[in-house]
């Protein structure tokens, strides 16, 4: 009877074991967080690229956001480090076409500095919308056709749409990181942050090619195109 | 330990009876106590004419089931106190045989049914009473609140993962804020640009769900004004949890204010946007694949 008992009992604990273990692998195997440069003002510096395939294992083909490091380095994850109650001037390398907004409201940039965002293509061949190129452009709303993706944290109400570059650019860069040779397009804004906490923020283009509505894959995994802003 | 064969003693007290007594009183004074002094404390309050509807179920319902948790938490205790063995004979006793008894069963059943059909009939009247009680009614509601015609429409639109909002009485324009006035009708229309997701708007006891190229319509009176929480309550991805948001209750003159001030705001963006219509599928997932 006793050793009956004691082999259930150690089953059990076994059991508990492999759900701590699976519990705190999960919990420890997400991205790492970088943090942003901080600046002599107390502003932070926040640097990014989209890629339209990262070229790496373990998605090699999936889309994708990077960060630059204070030592800058590009590195592959999406939750990013911020000061609380400081202004962050981020500046997007965006190197992956035009997909398009599934809701056109999402075209407005909000909750920026001055509620506008700075354009400029860099190697890109033109708009499919015959408009000229932009260079150093405040824009507070661009054609819904044009994004190929957007930075948006939803609970800070900040949305800045990241125009893609011409389908017909054929300067396309297919690995990340990028070098900014490749076809981009150079978005940059500033917002302030709000107090110490944790932020979610995502694209809102369903830009995940072969993924049901486009929303699956990589719109579904954080280091991709979901990530977090660790505010403190 | 043995089991003696049936013991029943002529001098056992009338338990059916005893238990009966002590069920009537405890019901008397628990039912009381749950309609007038836990009862205004049951969700989901007063701050509409839904949450009013529903709160009045919960507590109906309430109050219902309290004989019956009274019947088993009596006849509980009192076997627990009176059908214990004893522990000095070192037997167990056992009881008499039970037969069937057609009266019990026949009673049970009528209850029973009594109960269902009744409760039945009352959520039906009470859904068509109240104007769907908060929930969504689909693209022809049933239920209509008696001053629909006047009501503010409002268009919930649901996308993985954010909730935005359209009001088709100022252009159509659309915003992530949703702000509502006091004391005026309001008629949801509820959609869905992708998956399924449902609107909750928890204070304001209104649930209907978002599907993709449908139109489900809710009606909502808010007798005060304040703040209320937005959920999604249909899992819908990565996100879902955190597919929130708050919406406010002002008044009339502040919402004139504030819905003015949101179309200047937003002209630039509403031009983009698609005429106003009650659903959106399957345009939006062209651009999907």
């Amino acid at each position: 009877m006793r050793v009956r008992l004691l082999a259930v009992a150690a089953t059990f604990a076994a059991l508990i074991a492999l759900v701590a273990v699976y519990v705190v692998y999960f919990l420890e195997s997400g991205p790492p967080a970088v943090a942003a440069v901080i600046n002599r003002d107390g502003s932070a510096s926040l640097t990014l690229q989209v890629v339209g395939s990262y070229g790496n294992h373990p998605f090699p083909d999936w889309v994708s956001y990077l960060v630059k490091d204070p030592s800058g380095k590009w590195r592959h994850t999406t939750i990013w480090k911020l000061p609380a109650h400081e202004l962050v001037h981020v500046t997007v390398y965006q190197f992956d076409s035009q997909t398009g907004l599934r809701n056109n409201f999402l075209a407005q940039v909000r909750g920026t500095v001055g509620g506008v965002a700075t354009y400029t293509d860099v190697g890109n061949t033109g708009k499919g919308s015959g408009l000229p190129p932009y260079n150093n452009t405040s824009l507070s709303v661009i054609p819904p056709s044009e994004p190929a993706h957007t930075f948006t944290v939803p609970d800070l109400d900040l949305s800045v749409p990241l125009v893609g570059i011409s389908d017909s650019t054929s300067n396309v860069c297919a690995v990340a990181p990028c070098p900014m040779h490749f076809a981009h397009t150079t978005i940059s804004f500033s917002f302030r942050t709000p107090g110490a906490g944790t932020y979610r923020w995502q694209c809102f283009v369903p830009c995940a090619f072969a993924f049901l509505y486009g929303f699956g894959g990589p719109m579904q995994t954080i280091g991709y195109m979901d990530g977090l802003l660790e505010v403190a | 330990m043995s089991i003696a064969p049936e013991k029943v003693g002529r001098d056992e007290p009338h338990h059916g009876r005893n238990i009966a007594i002590i069920w009537a009183i405890a019901t008397a004074i628990m039912v009381p106590v749950i309609i007038w002094v836990v009862g205004p404390h049951i969700p989901p309050g007063s701050l509409t004419d839904d949450t009013r509807a529903q709160h009045a179920v919960d507590v109906v319902l309430t109050a219902l089931s309290i004989p019956l948790l009274m019947l088993v938490w009596v006849y509980l205790g009192y076997a627990v106190i009176n059908f214990r063995a004893d522990p000095a004979s070192g037997t167990i006793v056992d009881g008499p045989p039970l037969r069937s008894n057609t009266r019990i069963q026949a009673t049970w059943l009528i209850v029973s049914a009594v109960l269902v059909v009744g409760l039945a009939a009352y959520g039906t009247v009470d859904l068509l009473t109240e104007n769907g009680a908060g929930g969504g009614q689909g693209s022809n509601p049933l239920a209509k609140p008696s001053d629909a015609r006047s009501a503010l429409q409002v268009q919930v639109i649901g996308q993985q993962w954010l909730w935005t909002f359209r009001y088709p009485g100022y252009g159509g324009v659309e915003t992530a804020q949703l702000v509502l006035p006091v004391n005026r009708e309001i008629e949801f229309h509820v959609t869905s640009l992708d998956v399924v997701h449902s609107f909750w708007a928890i204070e304001l006891g209104v649930k209907a769900d978002a599907v993709p190229g449908a139109d489900n319509i809710a009606y909502v009176k808010i007798f005060r004004k304040g703040s209320f929480q937005v959920r999604c309550d249909e899992l819908c991805g990565l996100w879902h949890g955190h597919m929130n948001t708050t919406g406010h209750i002002v008044s009339g003159s502040a919402f004139n204010s504030w819905i003015h001030a949101t179309v200047t705001k937003y002209a630039a963006v509403t031009k983009y946007l698609p005429p106003y219509s009650l659903t959106y599928y399957p345009i939006p997932t062209r651009n999907a694949t």
